[in-house]
């Protein structure tokens, strides 16, 4: 009897609970947010590519190479899309590299239409499947746009951070150098980067993150400063905390929100500048599934045959529309986060 | 005024000094062969760059190394291009002018358009003008450089076939090579077409500039009209243009003298940006529309490993930026005082 009983102390505290989850549902923020249709679209486009790269393995026909390493045989070749058996979960979380490489259907150099290559979208020079690129290239988006804001957040906190609690000659020099890296242009510096490291995807991202800290720096920065003259720091020196303490238990915690938010809706920037240096051929390999790489088949096939102008206008459409919408969906998703944190509109 | 300016000059040789260091240090992660080509200045030397490296101790520590390279970029050799065959200043030399004019046409709508619609989307806010303004803005803004590009020329190249790719067509292009009554005052070819009185040439070329200038607009503008937008809704909220209308001055005298020109001031800021989203796209759109210009030439050159024509593109670049930002400044502080005397 007794377990089925609230008593008054829990309905209050469950009261208080469904009361804060409503206070965030209803919260002016999210309120502002869900008013907003541009940022629904930009949140729907963004989720739609999760869902595209989480489940590639699922609305792609993977090749030979990559059934072949996932441990599958000819008769067994489909338990990837079978939930119930190990390879469906292995291509979905730590599929073999070689499911990156595009399938190819033939090696003929002239694109074919969806319906001549018996594909989705059609396929580019080289036979390669236009529609098995994007989708297994939103994966590869996603890893580039993660892993690079993760580095130069990294960077970006710990110089931002000292720079703001240390201040000083250190705050001095440092700022300074993040002004310089700030003021180049990040895609000449990057290119310079990945030629020195030579042409790979791995270089590639540490070249963008190379390039992307500062921003993360200068934010960082100003909110440390910030927390810093919050009374609860002051109480903190007075109590006599080791300064790292300090800035590990109060600083940080109360500073790295907003760097976060900006952070995260800065990788559909990242990805952008990746298929820039990777259109220009300094990204992955021939054949690696890459937005950028796909995009740049199309620079051939400008031209159509004699009488049919247009006879190639799925290798530039499909790839360009995909970047396109990617782009969109951060950029909407970032407008209406800008929007909604702006304390001045109301 | 002068001490504002004298201050900012003081930044140069930082900069400088910043931006060369991290590429020294760059350079190190290369193989002394590789970065011989840094300090070549013919053909016949590169075929001698076991010399090389002895003469300009390539094997030293980088520091000693790093004054040696940095003597010398001042004195303005900046290696050898294998690529283009020339070193690296004279290729700069060639194709910086084409650029140049490429990045010239391209601010005249990135400005006027982005001002224009940002004010025109701010003095009406929330209606119909300013949505279709924004949504715009945004979708203009996610479009990266090399997709809009490869899409203008499927459509208006392969499809209509009303503009072409490259600076010139062909015809004009052998013509002027051989033809020494052309001559080249600026190495801007309308500019240079103009004063030769060439308005085949000059409506050619322009026709050229097109597409191009086009790809880099639509990026850039969209950014301007956000900017302006915003900081015209600011403006409109302040008690001086309240006053203003309450002593009864008519509506458009005080959005354009009041409101406006107080507005403009952070657009001047966005000019660095601007310049090096510019920078950022030709690069990748002379590759598109093979325009002989310093990106084309710099892509081309970090494609095929040609080290001393990237790093020299990058020193350049980074000069070119940090002598504009320092123009920019200087325009900030003539137009805000607020900024000299602080």
């Amino acid at each position: 009897m007794a377990e089925t009983e609230l008593s008054a102390a829990q309905a209050t505290a469950f009261l208080k609970q469904a009361e804060r989850r409503a206070g965030f549902w209803n919260s002016k923020a999210v309120l502002r947010f869900r008013r907003n249709p541009l940022a629904i679209v930009g949140l729907l486009v963004v989720l739609g590519f999760v869902v595209l790269a989480a489940f590639a393995p699922l609305f792609t026909e993977l090749g030979r190479s990559c059934i072949r390493d996932l441990g599958l045989s000819a008769s067994t070749q489909y338990d990837y899309r079978n939930p119930a058996k190990p390879a469906f979960w292995q291509a979905i979380f730590a599929p073999p590299s070689t499911c990156y490489q595009i399938p190819r259907q033939g090696f003929g150099t002239q694109p074919r239409t969806a319906e001549a290559s018996e594909t989705l979208l059609g396929t580019t020079s080289g036979g390669y499947d236009i529609f098995y690129g994007l989708v297994w290239g939103t994966r590869t988006a996603f890893r580039i746009g993660i892993i690079v804001v993760g580095i130069s957040l990294l960077v970006g906190l710990v110089l931002g951070s000292l720079s703001g609690y240390v201040g000083g000659v250190f705050d001095n020099v440092a700022m300074r150098f993040t002004d310089v890296v700030i003021s180049l242009p990040n895609l000449v510096i990057a290119l310079v980067i990945v030629m020195v490291l030579g042409q790979s995807i791995d270089n590639l991202m540490l070249a963008i993150a190379m390039v992307a800290w500062p921003s993360y720096a200068r934010l960082m920065r100003g909110e440390v400063l910030r927390v810093k003259e919050q009374d609860y720091v002051a109480s903190a020196v007075a109590l006599g905390r080791r300064p790292l303490g300090i800035i590990f238990r109060h600083v940080l915690p109360n500073a790295i929100g907003p760097l976060i938010i900006v952070a995260s809706l800065d990788i559909g920037s990242v990805v952008l500048t990746a298929a820039a240096l990777s259109f220009l051929g300094l990204g992955a390999d021939v054949g690696y599934a890459d937005w950028g790489q796909m995009i740049s088949f199309a620079r051939d096939w400008i031209l159509g045959t004699p009488g049919n102008p247009l006879a190639y206008w799925y290798v530039s459409f499909w790839p360009g529309l995909t970047i396109v919408l990617f782009v969109l969906g951060w950029n909407l998703l970032g407008d209406a986060f800008r929007d909604v944190l702006d304390p001045r509109s109301t | 005024m002068l001490v504002f300016i004298a201050r900012r000059l003081l930044l140069l040789p930082i900069v400088f000094i910043g931006v060369t260091l991290a590429l020294q240090l760059l350079m190190q992660l290369l193989t002394p062969y590789q970065r011989a080509a840094a300090y070549v200045q013919s053909e016949q030397q590169m075929n001698r760059l076991d010399e090389i490296i002895v003469l300009y101790g390539l094997n030293d520590p980088w520091y000693m190394q790093y004054g040696r390279w940095l003597g010398q970029v001042v004195q303005g050799n900046l290696g050898y291009s294998r690529i283009s065959r020339q070193p690296v200043l004279e290729t700069i030399g060639q194709r910086f002018p084409a650029t140049l004019e490429l990045a010239l046409f391209a601010i005249i709508p990135v400005i006027g358009v982005g001002i224009w619609m940002g004010t025109a989307a701010a003095l009406n806010r929330d209606k119909l003008v300013d949505q279709v303004a924004r949504v715009m803005s945004i979708i203009g803004w996610s479009l990266p450089t090399f997709v809009l590009g490869i899409w203008l020329l499927v459509i208006f190249y392969g499809w209509l076939g009303w503009f072409q790719p490259g600076r010139v067509s062909v015809r004009y292009l052998t013509e002027l090579a051989g033809n020494p009554e052309f001559r080249n005052y600026t190495r801007m070819l309308t500019v240079d077409a103009l004063l030769n009185g060439r308005f085949d040439v000059f409506v050619n070329a322009l026709k050229h500039l097109v597409l191009p200038v086009a790809t880099l607009a639509v990026v850039q503008s969209a950014q301007i009209m956000r900017v302006m937008r915003s900081s015209l809704l600011d403006a409109l909220g302040q008690d001086y243009v309240r006053t203003a209308k309450a002593k009864g001055l008519a509506e458009r005298v005080v959005t354009r003298k009041h409101a406006r020109r107080n507005a403009l001031i952070p657009v001047i800021t966005l000019a660095g940006f601007v310049l090096i989203g510019l920078i950022n796209g030709v690069v990748i759109t002379e590759t598109i529309f093979n325009y002989p210009g310093l990106g084309q030439w710099a892509a081309q050159a970090a494609t095929n490993l040609d080290y001393a024509a990237v790093l020299g593109f990058a020193v350049f670049t980074a000069m070119m930026v940090v002598l504009a930002n320092l123009l920019v400044d200087v325009l900030y502080g003539v137009v805000d005082p607020r900024i000299r005397y602080a």
